[in-house]
């Protein structure tokens, strides 16, 4: 039977969810149903001075009939006094010990960081997270994010945190820089135990186009919010697997950013995650989605014979390679099952339009099933990508797999194009159509006659 | 003109009777999945007797844990593939779906359902095993829905179990009563099979229990029993020629297509008298082996005790539907050919039949839907236990226990004849109560 504890730089916790610092943790009320429910661990809604929040707060992206499937909030951290969290946050772990209680916390002074982390250890808080991420209101009074962006402040906090801190410290980082392991190296190189990633990414989701206000409304004006929900997920696991793989960043990782469901949870931790933090989920469907996450974690973990989850941690990080040292011989191409075809002929007017002009139609108008010019095919996955059958195109191996030579190879022994014109280009012979054939009013050539 | 062609071959049979829920394929589960809200305290689960976790199992679907959806089912119904395919889910999950309340089509949770188990009872992922022996041994009477979703209750905390069953096979009317439409006799049998190999019950077949000292015997020899033998034949009709041939019983003449498909002889013209589910369900089964029937009815279609939906399949299917006729007799010499009806009204909330109205019309079969008897009569030797007004065994309410402390009793023998869910549920009920029985006598 799988063992889903986890021991996060010496937090433990019975299972890798736990809620970020969001509403979901504003309250010991909401954590400790939470944790009744089965969450392992909370972060709690950020601590500092507390703010004044406006209404409207939040916004949200609908892809087709998908409610939010990107979410953006205006909120600040909370405005609940200190002694309120501090006695709640007392009461969870009484009531609580075995699940793990994290005080995310956000101030200015070296003082104040120094009080605030003496006054959540005493109220048992199994470690602090340094919220370096917000990255609306709070960064315009030079906390959050504008921490968060600055790795040489980053690390003297996380530093001056550390002079006070006996509980692990996690370090919370901030999407909105070009490259995250540089904050990542400073949380190390400042005595963070772990770090957490990601926070909320700068965004603007809609804008009435009747008013002209962009969402969410504040009395007919609006400002940009932090972005999250199932939208920002790939961002967050290249992040993950950037700090993950960064011989640097030698600490424990939570990870965060659009989870919802087991398989999200498996990929972050795949990528380097030993816990995984959750928020727009829950504020979308509540704390019930642990049942569908636990039980869909032990299931995968019985079914590929992982005892803990220590034993597939970072089990994708091997296989993430640059791009020059990817093989140039592979060479695979779509195959369509006429079998499992509906005839939708999207994947002709993707590779037409969008690709290669690879996939052919038929003469015969009332055969609408496509077909793949083989020879044109470049194996980019498109086709396969917007069918709506499933399994209906793959793509299939050519190549015999004797032959492996990358990028990085080729250029040691110059075989690679240098000129404009160079006849090593790698499309020089494919097939393309003359530009004037796209007018022509009869199907084009590469039409099966 | 029927809507079907006498079937000849199994072939024609299978096309007559196509499942009405086919299973769903995985593009369609995807995608049917991505509809549920995940409701909050959801009034699909409070609407299901067996209080299945409907949108977390949805969920798992959705994200691609079959087994896990599978498992969640089977956590509260043990027959949770049959219950997808035959439970009336318009008046149950899927009629309280809120996305009724927005004239949206609501979930398929019932196609849903029997998708998830399919997978499991396909791939054989087990679940549950027998608890770890206990010296008791507990006696189930009858192998339908009740007796089995009581039998394994009993054998996962460890309890001896031993299952007499009168026929040749097990799930009492879910493989002799159900429309074929609905499920096919080896679905059904495919999932008792399934939980058989999980808990490991034993069940005597041909071993019917036949009169009121069998029943005194099984007292004797085991710690407890449960009844569950639902309910007998036909119900008499009490008028004129009823005893003709070619004049049957509902539920006799189901058992038998049910065992016989296309071999079954169904003549040109039926009549069909009743105005139950079991009387709709005989009609468009006629109807589907090629007759031309005629449903007919002492009151106003209104009120009909059949659900809505099932007359409507029964009418889509080519079934007539005669209202407000009551039967006086049927006629004809040896074999009946023809019924006389009486037209009837209803006057200040009373039934009454209009005389001078008398009017006959031919057939060749008529098929009486007149409601199952009572089997109460077999445990008259078991003191304490009682029936009620209509002959139904009075139980507890929550332990299912009768007069007689070690007998208890749930599904059609208890309700007078529900649903195959209501059944599994009653039988869990019962199974939690003879596990408290037995416990506190031990405790003594
Ligand atoms: C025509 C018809 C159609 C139906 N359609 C549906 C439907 O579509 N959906 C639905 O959910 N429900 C339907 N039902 C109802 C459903 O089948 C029953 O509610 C359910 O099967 C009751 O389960 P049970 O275990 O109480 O009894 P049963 O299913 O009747 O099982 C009783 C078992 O006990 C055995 N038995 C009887 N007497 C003895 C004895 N003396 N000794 C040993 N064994 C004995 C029987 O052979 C049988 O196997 C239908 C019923 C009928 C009659
Ligand atoms: C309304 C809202 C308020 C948030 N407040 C905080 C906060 O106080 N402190 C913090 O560190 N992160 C805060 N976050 C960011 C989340 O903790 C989390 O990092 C982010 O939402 C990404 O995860 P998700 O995709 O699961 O929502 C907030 C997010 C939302 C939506
Ligand atoms: S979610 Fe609750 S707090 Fe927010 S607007 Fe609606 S009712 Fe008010
Ligand atoms: S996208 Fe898929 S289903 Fe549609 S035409 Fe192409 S192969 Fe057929
Ligand atoms: S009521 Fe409908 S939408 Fe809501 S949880 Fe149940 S099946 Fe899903």
């Amino acid at each position: 039977m799988a063992d889903l504890k986890i021991n996060l730089a010496g937090i433990k916790s019975p299972n890798p969810f736990w809620l970020a610092s969001a509403p979901p943790t504003n309250s010991g009320y909401q954590v400790m149903k939470a944790f009744d429910a089965g969450w392992g661990g909370a972060v709690w809604k950020t601590l500092g001075v507390p703010v004044v929040n406006v209404s409207s707060r939040y916004g949200s992206v609908n892809y087709r009939d998908s409610r939010m499937s990107g979410f953006s909030n205006i909120e600040l951290i909370t405005d609940r006094p200190l002694k309120d969290n501090l006695r709640e946050i007392e009461e969870v772990k009484k009531r609580f010990p075995e699940n793990a209680v994290i005080a995310s916390l956000m101030v200015e002074t070296r003082e104040e960081w120094h009080r605030i982390v003496k006054d959540v250890e005493n109220a048992g808080a199994d470690g602090v997270e340094l919220n370096f991420g917000c990255p609306h209101g709070m960064c315009e009074r030079g906390m959050g994010s504008a921490v968060g962006q600055e790795p040489k402040v980053l690390k003297t906090i996380v530093g001056w945190v550390k002079e006070a801190a006996t509980v692990p410290v996690i370090v919370k980082l901030t999407p909105n820089i070009s490259d995250i392991t540089r904050p990542a190296l400073a949380a190390c190189e400042g005595g963070g135990d772990a770090i957490s990633l990601i926070n909320t990414i700068q965004s603007l989701v809609g804008v009435d186009i009747n008013t002209f206000v962009p969402y969410p409304v504040v009395d007919g004006k609006s400002t940009n919010g932090g972005y999250c929900g199932p939208a920002v997920k790939p961002i967050a696991m290249n992040m993950l697997k950037n700090c993950a793989k960064h011989p640097g960043v030698n600490i424990p990782i939570s990870g965060i950013g659009g989870i919802e469901n087991w398989r999200d949870a498996v990929e972050f931790i795949l990528l380097g995650a030993t816990s995984v933090q959750v928020c727009t989920s829950v504020m979308h469907y509540g704390f019930g989605i642990i049942r569908e996450m636990k039980a869909g974690l032990a299931s995968y973990m019985d079914e590929k014979g992982f005892r803990t989850v220590d034993d597939f941690r970072g089990k994708a990080l091997p296989n993430v390679m640059h791009w020059e040292d990817l093989n140039l011989q592979y060479k695979i191409v779509a195959n369509i099952n006429e079998e499992k075809c509906i005839g939708c002929q999207l994947c002709y007017t993707a590779c037409e339009d969008g690709a290669h002009q690879a996939i052919g139609l038929s003469a015969d108008m009332a055969d609408r099933k496509p077909f793949i010019i083989e020879e044109n095919c470049v194996g980019c996955n498109l086709c396969s990508l917007v069918c709506p059958v499933e399994e209906c195109i793959t793509m299939q191996r050519r190549d015999d797999g004797s032959k492996h030579i990358t990028w990085k190879e080729r250029t040691l022994a110059g075989d690679i194009p240098k000129t404009f014109d160079d006849p090593l280009a790698g499309g020089l012979h494919h097939f393309v159509p003359r530009p004037s054939d796209a007018l022509e009013k009869k199907k084009p050539l590469h039409y099966a006659g | 003109m029927s809507e079907f062609t006498a079937p000849h071959s199994e072939e024609d049979f299978e096309r007559n009777f196509s499942p009405i829920k086919p299973l769903m394929n995985r593009t369609e589960a995807y995608f049917e999945s991505s509809r549920c809200l995940f409701c909050y305290d959801a009034p699909c689960v409070k609407a299901c007797p067996t209080g299945i976790d409907i949108p977390l199992f949805i969920r798992q679907i959705h994200n691609g844990n079959e087994a896990g959806a599978a498992h969640t089912i089977y956590d509260s119904n043990y027959f949770g593939y049959t219950c997808g395919k035959v439970c009336p889910v318009e008046v149950l999950c899927e009629g309280a779906c809120v996305y009724n309340l927005q004239e949206v089509k609501p979930l398929e949770i019932g196609r849903l359902q029997s998708y998830a188990t399919s997978s499991a009872i396909r791939n054989e992922k087990l679940y549950f095993k027998a608890g770890e022996k206990k010296n008791k041994k507990i006696a189930v009477v009858g192998a339908g829905p009740a007796g089995i979703s009581c039998a394994c209750e009993l054998r996962k905390e460890g309890f001896e179990v031993d299952v007499f069953e009168a026929k040749k096979i097990p799930s009492g009317l879910a493989v002799h009563g159900i429309a074929p439409y609905k499920i096919t006799n080896q679905e059904v049998l495919n999932e008792v099979r399934y939980l058989e190999k999980q808990f490991g019950f034993r069940i005597y077949f041909e071993s019917g229990l036949t009169s009121p000292d069998d029943f005194v015997k099984l007292g004797q020899n085991y710690d407890a029993v449960f009844i569950g033998f639902g309910l007998g034949g036909t119900s008499r009709l009490s008028i004129e020629g009823e005893d003709k041939k070619n004049c049957y019983g509902a539920v006799e003449f189901i058992e038998q297509l049910r065992q016989n498909h296309f071999r079954m002889q169904v003549p040109e013209n039926v009549i069909v008298l009743g105005g139950g589910n079991t009387a709709m369900d005989a009609a468009s089964e006629c109807a589907r082996m090629g007759a031309t029937v005629v449903l007919a009815y002492r009151r106003a279609k209104e009120e009909m005790g059949a659900y809505e939906f099932e007359y409507d399949l029964a009418k889509a299917a080519g079934v007539k539907g005669l209202f407000q006729v009551a039967p006086v007799r049927i006629t004809g010499n040896e074999k009946a050919e023809g019924v006389e009806f009486v037209r009837t009204r209803t006057y200040n909330g009373n039934l009454e039949t209009m005389p001078g109205t008398e009017f006959t019309l031919p057939c060749e079969w008529v098929i009486k839907a007149t409601g199952q008897m009572k089997q109460t009569g077999l445990l008259s030797g078991i003191k304490g236990i009682e029936a009620d007004k209509k002959g139904c065994i009075v139980v507890h309410d929550t332990s299912c226990q009768t007069g007689n402390p070690k007998f208890f009793a749930a599904g059609d023998a208890v309700s007078g004849g529900e649903e195959v869910v209501n059944a599994v549920a009653a039988g869990k009920k019962a199974a939690a109560g003879i596990i408290t029985y037995l416990n506190q006598a031990s405790g003594k």
